[in-house]
């Protein structure tokens, strides 16, 4: 939903980043509104899940120049726990595996961690249960997977559930999914985006990373971006993706050549 | 069994160990052990006093049995059904035989021990019957604990053995375990000191064929330790599962020696150890498995890994497989690191601070070893005994 007086959530400008020395992101420039729903789609290593990671605070990815607003104050002054309860969300590609934690355990010490920074009640382990029984239906996932370790032994669609399962008790205000979609099979992508659909407010934002344009065939994006070599190459609408799906990237290349780039 | 039968046993010990001398650098078994601290341990006088600490309250059902080194720790207790006491002429018949076949008699650890030891707990097992707990708490000088167990066709036994000490002082445990066919063993060793005791604990358990034997070690804080979980399938055809937790701090040094040994086809063994090694500390694993000519279809794994908590900390770890038959499938590992950054970020994106995400990853890889500890250890807090050590 686009509604140019929404509070602007993310102000992206002109970032640039790098791994082990290596420049990744280019100059990114991004804004995003409450109530909005945008796609970056792009070839493997155009540097969408680079954004992701700095965007969340991951140590091995360094900013070296740009800026990032998140509600009006600087994002990258925040420790990325701090982030998190501020309402920042990343959705993992690759959800990580935590032997020996309690799935439980894990969601009610992160959904605490932001409840308390909204200045809600912690919840202790029984209401805990109570409440997360109900966010489960989102994501439709059996209660077993509570009783497990974190992602220990979980399927692709299981992790990503979980995934959303996490947004959901973590009532992000910008969440960034990751290639949520990859690794699903058609009836796991459709439970994994019936949730996202079901956590979208009007107060709210996602950013979904995607490499394929079939998650957007359930996900209705208000913006649609390419990336390439470290840059939003091209924003559109929905129709972008379409195009996409139909012409492929290589129409990317011959930009990126007449730009001088590659 | 009392003094006056033990005597014999005593005297061979002491001149045994007269003969041996302190174990040296040369000698593969001990080439990382801290022989100062062994040579401390060795000069530590008998211990005549009997140590003392508020024990909490056993789980419901469990017997507990207090080993003290000095009293009959079967004074004033009625054994449940199933379990009954072995007589002196059967305790003289078996006694030392499972050290044998598990290639331990004369080793070190063993001599100090018979040299040291007052008593020898002796029961036999027969049927399902109550989960037993035996604790030792420390008292100052060496003290030194036996315990031998029949437990015979098809019984079953859980076994919880709590080893605790805060005061300077050396112990020494040896423990033989004879598996009857069938039966089932399921055994747990949580043994926590504050960082000045020592340990000697040599545990050898002789398996018939489709016995099963799951042992999980949690051994912490030690000034010294060597724990030396041995096992010999005795026909093969057996289940044999090894979980061990060392969780090392200051300039501790924990050791973990286990051996198994397949003397017939089709056993099947599972081993995870992990070691957590902090401050200045050396935490030390070997693990050998025998595979000989008669042991075809055996199916072993052994996973060693380890976390180096901080710069000075020092890790080694070793697999030591002999493998003779050829239709075998043995699979080993090693890992060291230190605590993986994609992990420590998962948790921070869900809002943990970074210190709480690492404790909670800590606890994580106790928890995956203590979570297979008998059912009693509940009562000890056991993953809270571990991460006092952590965070001292």
């Amino acid at each position: 939903m686009i509604r140019p007086d929404a509070e602007l959530l993310l102000d992206i400008n002109d970032l640039h980043a790098s791994v082990e020395d290596q420049p990744i992101l280019k100059g990114v420039n991004l804004q995003v509104r409450a109530g909005e729903i945008h796609a970056v789609m792009g070839r493997n290593g155009s540097g969408k899940s680079t954004l992701s990671k700095v965007l969340a605070g991951h140590p091995a990815y360094r900013v070296t120049a740009g800026s990032v607003r998140y509600r009006g104050s600087d994002l990258f002054e925040l420790e990325p726990e701090e982030r998190a309860r501020l309402g920042v969300f990343l959705g993992f590609q690759y959800p990580v595996e935590i032997p020996g934690v309690s799935n439980l355990e894990f969601l009610r010490v992160a959904a605490n961690a932001r409840r308390s920074k909204q200045g809600l009640e912690e919840l202790d382990t029984f209401d805990f249960e109570d409440h997360v029984q109900e966010k489960l239906q989102v994501v439709q996932m059996d209660p077993a997977f509570l009783e497990r370790s974190v992602n220990e032994g979980f399927s692709g669609g299981e992790k990503k559930r979980n995934e959303i399962l996490q947004m959901a008790l973590l009532d992000p205000v910008v969440a960034i999914l990751d290639e949520t979609d990859s690794g699903l099979d058609i009836d796991a992508l459709r439970i994994v985006a019936g949730g996202v659909n079901q956590l979208a407010t009007p107060e709210n934002a996602t950013l979904l990373i995607t490499h394929y344009q079939r998650l957007l065939d359930e996900i209705t994006p208000d913006y649609v971006h390419v990336m390439a070599a470290g840059r939003i190459l091209r924003t559109g609408g929905r129709d972008l993706a379409l195009e996409l799906e139909k012409t492929g990237y290589d129409w990317v290349d011959k930009e990126l050549v007449a730009q001088g780039v590659a | 069994m009392a003094s006056a039968e033990l005597a014999t046993v005593q005297e061979h010990g002491r001149a045994a160990l007269e003969r041996l001398g302190l174990p040296t650098r040369r000698q593969e078994a001990w080439r990382l052990t801290d022989l100062k601290r062994l040579e401390a341990l060795a000069r530590l006088p008998l211990s005549s006093a009997v140590g003392s600490s508020a024990l909490p309250p056993a789980a419901a059902g469990v017997l507990r049995l207090v080993l003290d080194g000095q009293s009959d720790p079967l004074d004033g207790v009625a054994l449940p059904d199933g379990m009954s006491v072995l007589s002196t002429a059967e305790l003289e018949q078996v006694l030392g035989h499972t050290l044998d076949r598990c290639g331990c008699a004369g080793s070190w650890p063993v001599e100090l021990n018979h040299a040291s030891a007052r008593q020898v707990l002796a029961l036999r097992v027969r049927g399902v019957t109550h989960p037993l707990e035996l604790v030792f708490t420390g008292s100052a000088g060496l003290t030194a604990t036996r315990v031998l167990l029949l437990v015979e066709e098809k019984a079953s036994l859980d076994l919880l053995q709590v080893l605790q000490s805060d005061v300077a002082s050396a112990h020494s445990h040896v423990l033989e375990v004879h598996l009857g066919q069938e039966a089932q063993f399921r055994h747990g060793l949580l043994a926590t000191a504050d960082g000045q005791p020592s340990l000697m604990a040599l545990l050898a358990v002789e398996q018939e064929p489709r016995s099963r034997y799951a042992f999980t070690s949690v051994v912490q804080g030690w000034n010294l330790a060597r724990v030396e979980p041995r096992v010999v399938q005795v026909d093969g055809q057996a289940t044999t599962e090894l979980k061990g937790l060392a969780v090392s701090q200051a300039d501790q040094q924990l050791a973990t020696h286990t051996a198994v040994r397949f003397d017939g086809p089709e056993g099947e063994l599972d081993q995870l150890q992990k070691c957590l090694a902090g401050g200045r500390s050396h935490a030390i694993f070997n693990g050998a498995i025998q595979v000989p000519r008669d042991a075809q279809r055996t199916n072993a794994a052994q996973l060693s890994r380890n976390l180096l908590l901080s710069e000075r900390a020092r890790v080694d770890t070793k697999p030591e497989l002999e493998i003779v038959a050829d239709d075998v499938r043995c699979a080993h590992g090693a890992t060291v690191s230190q605590l993986q950054e994609d992990e420590l970020f998962y948790l921070q994106s869900r809002g943990i601070a970074a210190a709480d995400a690492a404790a909670l990853l800590l606890r994580g890889a106790c928890q995956e070893v203590i979570e297979h500890l008998p059912a009693a250890a509940e009562a000890w807090g056991p993953l809270e005994r571990v991460m006092t050590g952590l965070s001292q």
